[in-house]
C-alpha cells in the first residue's frame, strides 16, 4: 500500500549498486587509476585534502574516484575516515619562511628579495578552450629554476624591521585547541577560527571574502604575499629530545596587509598595517586569499571596528562554513518529515475551517 | 563489524565514547541543559541522525537489543540504514518490538506503548536550541538559559494566541524540564509531549551537527509551555481511525490514495499498529 514512501533494505542496496555502476561508466572505457588522479586532477585532490582536513594524496584520489568527482561527497569520505584516526601528537608550527617555493608573488612591492616568481599559475592564461588537448596534444617541457640556496624571507618579515606591520606575536605557549576534538564554543580564539576557515567550504569563503571588498565590512586589503610550496612537518619526540621530520606538505599561504590602525591621538600603538592570514593545504591560493580576507574581517573586535557585515560575524561565518555540516542538513530535507507535516496539515486545515466560518459570518452580518 | 575489521565496537573509538559518556553523565545530572560535546564526523551525513548515532554508539553494550524508528516506523529508509549500521558495526541484536528493545533510537516520534524502567530512548536532534529561531546567536541564548530568561519564548507563544487564537506550534513544542531549563523535545509532534513527562525510561538527545547532548533522567517532570487560560493541548484526530488497526488514540499518518481527494489514515507507529492487528486476528 504505502511501500512507495517506506523503502526497504533491498531498495537501498539496489540504489547503491546503481550508483556504483554510474560512477564506473561504460565498462569498455579503462577505469582511472589513483596515480592518474593524483597526477592529473591535482587541484581536485588538493581541495579534497584541505576541506577533508587530511593530507594524503592517495586517499584523496580514492575518495574522488569513489564519488565520481562529487567533491563534497569526496571530502565527506576523507572527514569520516580522518575522525577514526588516533591523534598521536602535535607538530611544531610549520615554518613557511623556509618554504621550498613553487610560486611567490607580492602585490605590494615591485621587486623584493627573492623576487617575484609566478610558478605554475592560471593567472594570465587566456581562458580559451584548448582543442589540441582534446586530441591529447603533448605539452612543452618547462624550464625550471634551480633550487634556492637560501630560504626566501616572507614579506611580513621584510617589513618587520620598520615596525610598519602588525607583528606575528609570540606563538601560543600551549597547544591550540583542536576543533575536531573539542566542541566549538563561541566566542572563538583566532587559532580556532583559522582552523575552521582552513577546512571551510571554498565557495562560501570566496563569496564572503568578496563581500568584504564590496563594502559589507570595509577591509581594503593588499595582497602582501602569496607563496606556495613545500614545507617540512616536524614532531618533537620527548624520548629523543629533538624534532623528527615527518615529511613534506605543500601549502598555499596568503598574507593580506590591511588598512592601518593606531597612531591616533588616543592610541597607544603607532600607526601600522594590520594583517589577515590564510593557509590552506595544497595549491589553493584563491581559498587562501579568501581566508585571509575573512580572518581580518573577523578580527573586528581586536581593532575596535564595528561589527556590521555578515563577514565580520563570527557565529554567522564559522557556523555555516563547513560544507559537510551544511550539505548534511540541507539534504536531510529529503528524509521523510510526514509526521511533522501531518501535524502542520492538521493545524492549517483547522485554522482554514475557522477562517472560512468567520468569512461566512462576516458576510452574513 | 566483520572479523578483522579496522573499526571498534559500534564504530567509535573508546576515547571518543568516553568523551561522549562524560557529556551524557553531565546531561543527566543537569536535566534539559545542553552539554557541548566534540561531535565526530560519522559515516552518514549531518542532519541524518549523527547525534543520535553517536549517543547510541557510546551507550551500546554487546547485550543490548536495538530498535530504530523514523517517523514512528521501523521500515523507513533512514531507520533501516541506521539499524543496519549498528547490526554491522556492533553486532547487536535488533528488533522492531518496542517492549523487547533496551535502546530505541528515534527520529520525530515517541513510541505509542509506554516505555519502562531500564529502557533508553535516544532522540536525533536537528536544532537543540529551543530559542534559536528567536535569537540566532549562541552567545546570547547561553546567557538566556543561564538566567532562566525565557520571556522571549512566552512572548512568541502569546503572539500566536493573539494572531490565531491558539498556539500554532505543532511539533518541536518547547518544554520545561524539572522546572528549570526550557528544552527542545526534537521535532516530535506535540502529540508526543505528554509521554516525556515522568517517563520511566531514560531519554537522551544527541545533536551531531550542533555538537550538543542533553537528557531527561527517568521520572522527571516535563511540562509543555502554556498559559493558564490557554492550556497545552495535543492534536486530536477527530473522527479519524487507523485504516489498518482501527486505533483512534494514536498519531495518524495521512496517505494520499488518488488525485481526487481520497485519503486514508494509518498509525505512524508501525509496530504498535501491527501488534493491534495481530491481537485483532487472534481475537477473531
Amino acid at each position: 500500500m504505502y511501500v512507495a514512501v517506506k523503502g526497504g533494505e533491498a531498495a537501498i542496496e539496489a540504489a547503491h549498486t546503481l550508483l556504483a555502476a554510474r560512477r564506473r561508466g561504460p565498462r569498455d572505457l579503462p577505469g582511472m587509476t589513483l596515480a592518474q588522479i593524483v597526477a592529473q586532477m591535482a587541484y581536485a585532490v588538493d581541495r579534497a585534502m584541505a576541506e577533508g582536513s587530511l593530507y594524503d594524496t592517495e586517499l584523496a584520489a580514492l575518495a574522488i574516484k569513489q564519488t565520481g568527482g562529487e567533491m563534497i561527497e569526496a571530502i565527506f569520505l576523507l572527514r569520516a575516515y580522518r575522525t577514526t584516526l588516533p591523534r598521536f601528537g602535535v607538530s611544531r608550527p610549520i615554518e613557511t619562511g623556509k618554504m621550498r617555493l613553487d610560486r611567490r608573488i607580492s602585490a605590494t612591492f615591485k621587486d623584493l628579495p627573492g623576487g617575484q616568481r609566478l610558478g605554475p599559475t592560471f593567472d594570465y592564461t587566456h581562458r580559451l578552450l584548448d582543442f589540441a588537448l582534446a586530441a591529447e596534444g603533448e605539452v612543452p617541457t618547462p624550464v625550471r629554476a634551480d633550487r634556492d640556496a637560501e630560504p626566501i624571507p616572507r614579506v611580513s618579515d621584510l617589513l618587520k624591521g620598520e615596525g610598519l606591520v602588525e607583528p606575528d606575536g609570540a606563538a601560543t605557549p600551549h597547544e591550540p585547541r583542536d576543533i575536531t576534538r573539542e566542541p566549538l564554543t563561541y566566542p572563538l580564539t583566532r587559532a580556532e577560527r583559522l582552523q575552521a576557515l582552513a577546512r571551510g567550504d571554498e565557495g562560501f569563503l570566496l563569496g564572503l571574502g568578496y563581500s568584504t571588498q564590496r563594502g559589507f565590512g570595509r577591509n581594503h586589503p593588499f595582497a602582501g604575499e602569496i607563496r606556495i610550496g613545500a614545507v617540512e612537518v616536524e614532531l618533537d619526540v620527548p624520548e629523543l629530545g629533538f624534532a623528527v621530520a615527518l615529511g613534506e606538505i605543500t601549502v598555499s599561504e596568503c598574507q593580506m596587509l590591511n588598512q592601518f590602525t593606531g597612531g591616533g591621538l588616543t592610541d597607544d600603538v603607532p600607526p601600522q598595517f594590520t594583517r589577515g592570514y590564510g593557509l590552506v593545504f595544497g595549491r589553493q591560493e584563491r581559498k587562501a586569499m579568501a581566508m585571509a580576507l575573512l580572518d581580518k574581517a573577523l578580527r573586528a573586535d581586536e581593532f575596535g571596528e564595528a561589527r556590521q557585515a555578515p563577514a565580520q560575524d563570527e557565529e554567522f561565518v564559522i557556523s555555516h562554513s563547513d560544507n559537510i555540516q551544511a550539505s548534511g542538513f540541507v539534504e536531510h530535507l529529503k528524509l521523510p518529515h510526514y509526521v511533522d507535516f501531518q501535524a502542520e496539515l492538521d493545524l492549517v486545515r483547522r485554522l482554514r475551517t475557522e477562517w472560512e466560518a468567520r468569512q461566512v459570518k462576516d458576510a452574513a452580518e | 563489524m566483520a572479523e578483522g575489521s579496522q573499526y571498534n565496537f559500534a564504530y567509535l573509538d573508546e576515547q571518543t565514547k568516553r568523551m561522549i559518556r562524560r557529556a551524557l553523565l553531565k546531561a543527566v545530572a543537569i536535566p534539559g541543559y545542553q552539554v557541548p560535546f566534540a561531535s565526530r564526523e560519522m559515516p552518514m551525513p549531518y542532519g541524518w541522525g549523527t547525534g543520535g548515532v553517536q549517543v547510541t554508539a557510546a551507550i551500546l553494550t554487546p547485550d543490548d537489543t536495538l530498535k530504530v524508528i523514523d517517523q514512528g516506523a521501523d521500515d523507513t529508509t533512514n531507520a533501516v540504514s541506521i539499524r543496519a549500521f549498528f547490526a554491522r558495526t556492533a553486532g547487536v541484536a535488533t528488533t522492531t518490538h518496542t517492549e523487547a528493545a533496551t535502546v530505541i533510537q528515534t527520529r520525530h516520534r515517541i513510541p505509542e506503548a509506554p516505555l519502562t524502567d531500564g529502557q533508553i530512548l535516544v532522540y536525533q536532534v536537528p536544532i537543540p536550541e529551543p530559542l534559536r529561531f528567536l535569537e540566532p546567536r549562541e552567545t546570547e541564548t547561553r546567557t538566556m538559559h543561564a538566567l532562566s530568561e525565557y520571556g522571549l519564548m512566552h512572548v512568541k507563544l502569546y503572539e500566536d494566541i493573539a494572531r490565531h487564537g491558539e498556539i500554532t506550534t505543532t511539533y518541536a513544542y518547547p518544554v520545561r524540564v524539572a522546572e528549570r531549563y526550557v528544552m527542545d523535545p526534537s521535532p516530535i509532534p506535540k502529540f508526543d509531549n505528554p509521554k516525556m513527562d515522568n517517563m520511566a525510561a531514560l531519554q537522551l538527545f544527541g545533536a551531531g551537527r550542533e555538537q550538543r547532548i542533553y537528557a531527561i533522567p527517568p521520572h522527571t517532570p516535563v511540562k509543555s509551555l502554556d498559559f493558564e487560560d490557554h492550556p497545552f493541548t495535543v492534536q486530536a484526530f477527530a473522527g479519524k481511525v487507523c485504516a489498518l488497526c482501527g486505533a483512534t488514540d494514536t498519531f495518524l499518518d495521512e496517505v494520499v490514495m488518488d488525485d481526487k481527494g481520497g485519503r486514508m489514515f494509518t498509525c505512524s507507529d508501525t509496530h504498535h499498529c501491527e501488534q493491534r492487528q495481530q491481537a485483532a486476528e487472534r481475537a477473531a
